[in-house]
């Protein structure tokens, strides 16, 4: 018996099943408008720690939410339970919250029929990935790492989603994406040095698990008697997914009505937002599109209106701000929602030359414990964390005590330097596949460390 | 960024942290319930399935939840409701031992043939997992419980309270907010969870347990009139409970949606703190995160010994062989205690995810590191240490799984600062101190991957010269190195001066799972805490 079966009935749904599905929900609804929302999803994951695996974990799941409007009354209810007894109770709920819901001024009508392109976040060799081929994935870092006598604790997941959305105006939209990723942290024994290395894609083809584990274990090695350096304003040398942790921060900042309302960074002194204002260098542009190969997202937003490839900072400049449709419609604005992906530009420079060019610096594997400190400017704080070293005269010299920071990544896009090539990173602090973040390596003056770390 | 394809999944399923055994309230009564109350015989009929079908294949251990949740979030902003919600999720997870490697799978469909084809796929999964196996586990012993139910204790069901109740009082707290003059913005919304289920093993638990969560909270929100600034005030002074509704109606959201208005306001005109060294005196209502971070997470064991390095990390109260009886945490006059049984606290619980009735433990006592959270898996790690002590080697009941889609591990049960001797408040103490700095209310927060180093924002900050506030400051928060921090602590609260704070969404593992849980503590004073200022201009 497969343990995974792509056409399991209790988890993934192909375009016909959740057509059925939604059009089942839809004849036993009585609300004036209904929209109904299904998710079905498989995954995977393998965890591992001390050089071998620790546990793991497959499920399959199948989530429908019905939202019913009666004139502007607006709730919705979610359930697991596919039989029809169980939908219609839920319809049935969410019929009479909906009906003692307050009046909403900021009520929007369901959408009707849409069209929609197709997404290539999809990746049979991901949806196929089983506890076996997760194993061997592990081994590939595991038996290296214990050979250099380290111990390498680590993660992979991989998921399979399909997600529908129909509503009785004639609205159905259907997506289907995967995820994987897998990343690695190696330390030695006695706790003395940590190294990580990561990696998520689309398909899982993309990722090497043995050339991870050596960059892991690399960093390891490299990491060893580490200096306390003075905290203060250094260069910074960001690894990709150092620049992926603090990037995705200012995407949940692009909110237009935040702006507008006078509380976000968006927000223009003086009242209205900074669309069409220089926010950071010229060299800097951020898009989100749900069609691009190395950045896949769903091609529709939650109510089912298309999701289109939109620049958010075009040469340093702000183009878009996120606008619900209330708020686009109260501002006479195009509706502008949020994709679940971001791509910042990149450059030549390759990242021998960024540590080559820079006198005195600091290079960042990756940060940690990244929580807001101030919405006003997106000030940030966070850590250093598995391999940060000292660049002195163009060479990595020593390996440096992990630093805390209080920085923000408009003031450090302003701070730009140099750039290479933009890559996909494994940016969720959790090791999720999460948003696809792709970006480059960047080198930045005056970054912000606040205090040193003992942590290792 | 809207919502990730994880998100959008995690909305469903975070929502559906509380869906559980789904009373249909009165008013509700629409349709008949569409499962029966998870006490029915038929699901333990399920779980033996599922137990005979892991046995059978090859586990020398198993355990398998079903779980029924049901969860109800209500948010509002100024004079509008933004949703409505209501969801439950219902489904189980096996958890089996094969020659010491652990597989999990878990399945929404409670058919008798589903039961049986996913307790043979967690067997097939822990096959794969023994590879390159070198420490099979083991599990401590437990004493079975062969029939037991447990209830939280929630006075009112949050799902029995009409929801034109609920909306009502929202708007009204909505509406007293936005009277204070120069407060122009309020979100605020309320969260219930009820969660039903049953954990069968197979050394002969089976239990059925209901738990209650619920959190009314609002943030207000006030702009400068030339945009030049903007404050909030979260509620944090009410914390979520393990309670019912009468949560709800203790929290007094309109009188007190005034008073955080009024802060807000405040806060745009408090003085931007100047940076160095100041004594802190800090409330239990901003010192329990400080606990979360700085105690809880670093006596977690799997922590200690190595296992959550690439996500949650590891932990400076490592090796505990070193540790255990020496480490001197903090002061004499520290206790920190472990337990699942303060009543309406977020991790009490009759037994844990793996059948263990959870025992009250001290981790530091007078000030020394004492004892480690832990699981059946992990208890036999320290087996030395008990021994020394001429205790049993038993698990301390610290598993916990979010829901039945995952696996159980261990997770922190209420990790609480004891009151002290003396009966003394925070007022007193802020009366005993010269040159400092009073916070109330968590507010940022951020701690690295061995929990040295920390930093904490606030919610109110007051300047104390002299023995007495003498104004507001904003910007300020405050950076330490977690045994410095602790041992600088001198003074504490008495007995009235203890409250509970908590969260539900203490992250750990991979997948992140959400774990509930509460802090008790007293007001206390920090000498000579390093603070910063925050505030910079873009």
């Amino acid at each position: 018996m497969s343990p995974r079966s792509l056409f399991d009935p209790a988890g993934f749904l192909t375009k016909q099943d959740a057509d059925a599905l939604t059009k089942r929900v839809l004849g036993m609804a009585k609300a004036e408008q209904t929209r109904v929302s299904v998710v079905g999803a498989m995954r995977g994951n393998t965890r591992y720690a001390v050089n071998q695996i620790s546990s793991g974990g497959d499920n399959t799941n199948v989530m429908i939410t019905i939202r019913s409007t009666f004139g502007t009354r607006s709730a919705s209810t979610t359930t697991n339970k596919l039989d029809d007894a169980s939908l219609k109770a839920a319809v049935e709920m969410s019929e009479r919250l909906a009906k003692l819901a307050p009046e909403d001024p900021e009520s929007m009508p369901e959408l009707g029929a849409q069209t929609y392109d197709e997404s290539p976040g999809w990746s049979a060799v991901t949806a196929n990935l089983d506890p076996a081929g997760r194993a061997a994935a592990v081994r590939a870092v595991t038996e290296p790492s214990r050979a250099a006598k380290f111990a390498a604790t680590g993660y992979i997941e991989s998921d399979a989603q399909s997600h529908a959305i129909a509503t009785n105006k004639g609205l159905f939209a259907y997506g289907r994406f995967t995820g994987a990723s897998m990343t690695t942290t190696v330390r030695a024994p006695d706790g003395s040095s940590s190294g990580w290395a990561g990696a998520s894609h689309t398909d899982w083809s993309h990722i090497d698990p043995e050339a991870l584990g050596a960059r892991a274990i690399e960093k390891a090695r490299a990491s060893m008697n580490p200096v306390a350096i003075e905290p203060g304003r250094y260069t910074v040398v960001l690894e990709p997914t150092a620049v992926g942790n603090l990037l995705q921060l200012l995407g949940f900042a692009l909110n237009a009505r935040a702006a507008d309302e006078g509380r976000s960074f968006f927000t223009k002194q003086g009242g209205g937002n900074k669309i069409g204002l220089k926010v950071v260098d010229e060299r800097v542009t951020i898009t989100s599109d749900p069609l691009d190969p190395d950045a896949a997202a769903l091609p529709f937003t939650p109510e089912g209106a298309p999701a289109k490839k939109t620049t958010w900072i075009e040469n340093g400049v702000v183009r878009n701000l996120a606008y619900d449709r209330y708020w686009a419609q109260k501002q006479g604005k195009a509706a502008t929602p949020l994709i679940g992906s971001l791509k910042m530009s990149g450059g030549t420079t390759s990242m021998e030359e960024l540590i080559a060019s820079t006198q005195r610096g600091i290079l960042v594997t990756r940060f940690w414990y990244i929580r807001p400190v101030d919405p006003r400017t997106v000030l940030y704080t966070g850590l250093t964390r598995d391999g940060t070293f000292l660049i002195e005269d163009g060479k990595i010299t020593k390996a440096v005590k992990n630093l805390r920071y209080n920085e923000s990544p408009v003031f450090m896009l302003n701070n730009l330097d140099a750039m290479g090539p933009s890559v996909r990173v494994s940016a969720s602090e959790d090791g999720s596949p999460g948003f696809a973040i792709v970006v480059p390596p960047i080198k930045a003056h005056d970054f912000n460390f606040t205090s040193l770390s003992d942590a290792v | 960024m809207a919502h990730s394809r994880r998100e959008f999944l995690q909305l469903s399923s975070a929502a559906a942290l509380g869906l559980a055994a789904y009373r249909v309230p009165p008013q509700y009564r629409i349709a008949a319930p569409t499962s029966p109350p998870l006490t029915d015989p038929t699901f333990k009929e399920l779980a033996m399935r599922a137990l005979d079908a892991a046995k059978s294949s090859g586990a020398e251990y198993a355990d398998v939840r079903i779980s029924q949740n049901r969860n109800q979030a209500i948010q509002a902003r100024e004079h509008r409701v933004q949703s409505l919600s209501d969801s439950e999720t219902f489904g189980f997870g096996v958890r089996v031992l094969v020659k010491g490697a652990w597989g999990f799978a878990a399945s929404r469909d409670l058919s008798p043939n589903e039961m049986v084809r996913v307790a043979k796929q967690a067997v097939a999964q822990a096959v794969a997992n023994r590879a390159a196996l070198e420490r099979p586990v083991v599990l401590a012993p437990v004493t079975p419980t062969a029939n037991g139910t447990w209830r939280g204790p929630a006075e009112i069901d949050p799902f029995d309270v009409p929801i034109e109740e609920k909306v009502a009082l929202l708007l009204d707290a909505n509406a007293a907010a936005l009277k204070v003059s120069g407060a122009k913005f309020v979100n605020s919304g309320m969260f219930f969870l009820r969660e039903e289920k049953t954990l069968a093993t197979s050394d002969g638990t089976y239990v059925v347990q209901t738990i209650f969560r619920s959190q009314p909270q609002m943030t207000v929100t006030a702009v400068a009139p030339d945009f030049s600034d903007f404050q909030s005030r979260q509620s944090n002074d009410i914390q979520p409970m393990g309670r019912g509704y009468e949560h709800v109606r203790d929290a007094k959201l309109v009188d007190n949606a005034t008073r955080w208005a009024t802060e807000a306001v405040q806060k745009l005109g408090a003085k931007s703190v100047d940076v160095g060294r100041y004594d802190l005196v800090l409330h239990p209502t901003h010192l329990w995160l400080t606990i979360h971070e700085s105690i809880a997470h670093p006596t977690e064991l799997d922590r200690a010994m190595g296992y959550e390095a690439n996500y949650a990390g590891t932990s400076f109260v490592s090796p505990p062989e070193k540790m255990l009886g020496q480490l001197k945490y903090g002061p004499e006059l520290m206790n920190i205690q472990g337990d699942r049984t303060q009543p309406g606290s977020l991790s009490a619980c009759g037994w844990d995810d793996e059948g263990v009735v959870p025992e009250t433990f001290l981790i530091i006592k007078k000030g020394i590191v004492n004892d480690y959270q832990t699981t059946r898996e992990q208890a036999p790690w320290l087996d030395w240490w008990y021994k020394k002590q001429g205790k049993p080697t038993r698990s301390h009941g610290c598993s916990y799984s979010q829901s039945w889609e995952d696996i159980q591990f261990q997770r922190m049960p209420n990790v609480s600062l004891l009151p002290g001797e003396k009966e003394q408040s925070f007022e007193d103490i802020i009366s005993a101190t010269d040159r400092g700095i009073a916070i109330v209310g968590e507010g940022s927060f951020s701690i690295d991957q061995q929990r040295y180093n920390a930093q904490f924002g606030g919610q109110l900050f007051y300047e104390i010269k002299g023995g007495k506030i003498v104004g507001m400051l904003k910007d300020v928060a405050y950076q330490m190195r977690t045994p410095d921090f602790w041992n600088s602590m001198d003074m504490i609260g008495g007995k009235k001066s203890y409250q509970l704070g908590g969260a539900f969404n203490d992250g750990k593992g991979q997948p992140s799972q959400s774990n509930a849980v509460s802090h008790g503590c007293v007001p206390s004073r920090f000498r000579n805490i390093n603070v910063i200022n925050t505030g910079r201009k873009a």
